[in-house]
């Protein structure tokens, strides 16, 4: 009988593409800007091209800012990848919170719970400004 | 072909609490005044139109048991949920004087929740009838002999009076039960569990409970969009919302809203009935997942609108 138990595991499969991310650091905050939508056929790329990032989120490291303004659908093995970024981000003692969600997006995280474990934020500049002051001065400065 | 549910609830029976009465009632009389309800007639009108599902009723506490009809004189039922005794009461009573019923079970596991209602279930005391138990474990006779034994309850299950036939199915092959084509799918859960597709006369429906989905895992996926294909009913395991599934819950071999409403869309499903309610919820709670369920369809929906419902003990469905 074939068991269907085995975990796929979170380690990232070196094989698979890794989604490529837009990211800007102001100060000790990272902002990470993924584009389109993260759905069953292109989450994995995302969680690859997610962890690199992901690893630098310590306690003494980058605090992260997910800012979903160019993400336009999200589903659940999307959302599954934020999850697990979440699970690492606490486990090395990092910050990682969601901002500027577009009003689906927003609807899908209320609904599937995940606003339980996530810190949201309405805007990115609202996000590092609730991380970091010397995040916010550089996030200002960077755009005047 | 029509569907009765006579248990929803999903890993122990609950019931209604004093308190969960009174507060239906407070909800119905704050609402009955905000309306200006001071007629019988208003009364009558306001009962009818502005009391939701989860003032009005319940969804019930029952587990697992899901009767379709077959329209002759024998009887389906998948899993013996305590929702059983209910449904053997009503075979009874359908069943003429001289004559003994035939039942054919089938078992999507032998979790105690989906077997709990067989020591209650008349027919199988009564001398002439017949149940065929179906079902892809090599356990199943062993989980019924087990759970009805000394010290656990007080008559043997050697003492059954019916003649029960287990059946075995194998997973991916169909057979014919009732009258239907029955083809069943492994699913993920400890121990395994198996869906059921039902099809008759150009209707399919699929029960499809305790399962958990791995949506990250493609094969797995395509495997269950395919088993679901263009199914006018998919009773669906709804337990856990979507955060408790990949995270707390993760590995507890159960699914989600929002993965039901996703593959059933991959699908091309017709109607999603969410099952296996979680019992630590309320009615309010349960008609709250339910309405927001609908908004997640109407957010993601594709060409063809996907009709979402919550199960619950009693309702009866039309495929």
């Amino acid at each position: 009988m074939r068991s269907l138990n085995a975990s796929p595991g979170i380690a990232p499969v070196a094989t698979e593409k890794n989604m490529e991310i837009r990211n800007k650091t102001y100060g000790d905050v990272l902002v990470l800007s993924p584009e389109g939508r993260i759905d069953h056929a292109n989450s994995e790329n995302f969680r690859n091209g997610l962890v690199p990032f992901v690893e630098r989120c310590t306690a003494s490291g980058e605090k992260l800012v997910l800012d979903l303004t160019g993400v336009d659908y999200i589903s659940s093995a999307g959302l599954r990848c934020f999850m697990l970024a979440e699970k690492q981000t606490k486990s090395q003692g990092g910050t990682m919170v969601v901002a500027s969600m577009q009003p689906v997006v927003k609807e899908i995280f209320e609904i599937s719970r995940f606003t339980l474990v996530f810190a949201t934020f309405a805007a990115v500049r609202e996000a590092v400004a609730q991380l970091s002051p010397t995040a916010l001065e550089a996030f200002d400065a960077g755009n005047k | 072909m029509r569907v009765r549910f006579w248990g929803t609830r999903g890993s122990i029976p609950v019931a209604l609490t004093s308190a969960d009465i009174r507060r239906k009632i407070e909800r119905a009389l704050a609402l009955a005044l905000e309306k200006g309800v001071n007629t019988p007639e208003k009364l009558q009108a306001f009962i009818d139109n502005d009391l939701d599902f989860s003032v009005l009723q319940t969804y019930g506490g029952h587990s697992p048991c899901v009767e379709i009809e077959t329209g002759t004189e024998e009887f389906l039922v998948c899993d013996m949920g305590s929702g059983a005794r209910a449904f053997g009461a009503r075979i009874m009573a359908h069943t003429k004087a001289g004559s003994a019923p035939v039942v054919n079970i089938v078992m999507s596991h032998v979790h105690w929740d989906h077997i709990m209602g067989f020591p209650f279930f008349t027919p199988a005391y009564i001398p002439g009838a017949k149940l065929r138990i179906h079902g892809c474990h090599d356990v199943i006779e062993q989980a019924f002999r087990l759970q009805q034994s000394a010290p656990c309850f007080p008559v043997d299950y050697s003492r059954l009076a019916a003649s029960i036939e287990f059946v075995r199915l194998q997973a991916g092959t169909a057979a014919d039960i009732a009258g239907f084509r029955v083809t069943p799918k492994l699913q993920r859960h400890t121990g395994d569990s198996y869906g059921y597709r039902f099809e008759r006369a150009g209707k399919s429906l699929v029960y499809s409970t305790d399962s958990e989905h791995k949506l990250e895992d493609p094969t797995e996926t395509a495997s269950f969009v395919e088993f679901f294909r263009d199914a006018d009913l998919v009773i669906f395991d709804a337990m856990y919302s979507l955060l408790d599934a990949v995270s707390v819950k993760e590995d507890w071999g159960h699914s989600s809203n929002i993965v039901g409403v996703e593959l059933a869309q991959m699908a091309g499903v017709k109607h999603l009935c969410m099952f296996h309610h979680e019992p630590a919820f309320n009615d309010e709670r349960i008609q709250s997942v339910l309405n927001e369920t609908i908004r997640f369809e109407e957010l993601t929906r594709g060409e063809r609108a996907l009709r979402i419902s919550a199960a619950y003990d009693g309702m009866e469905l039309d495929v």
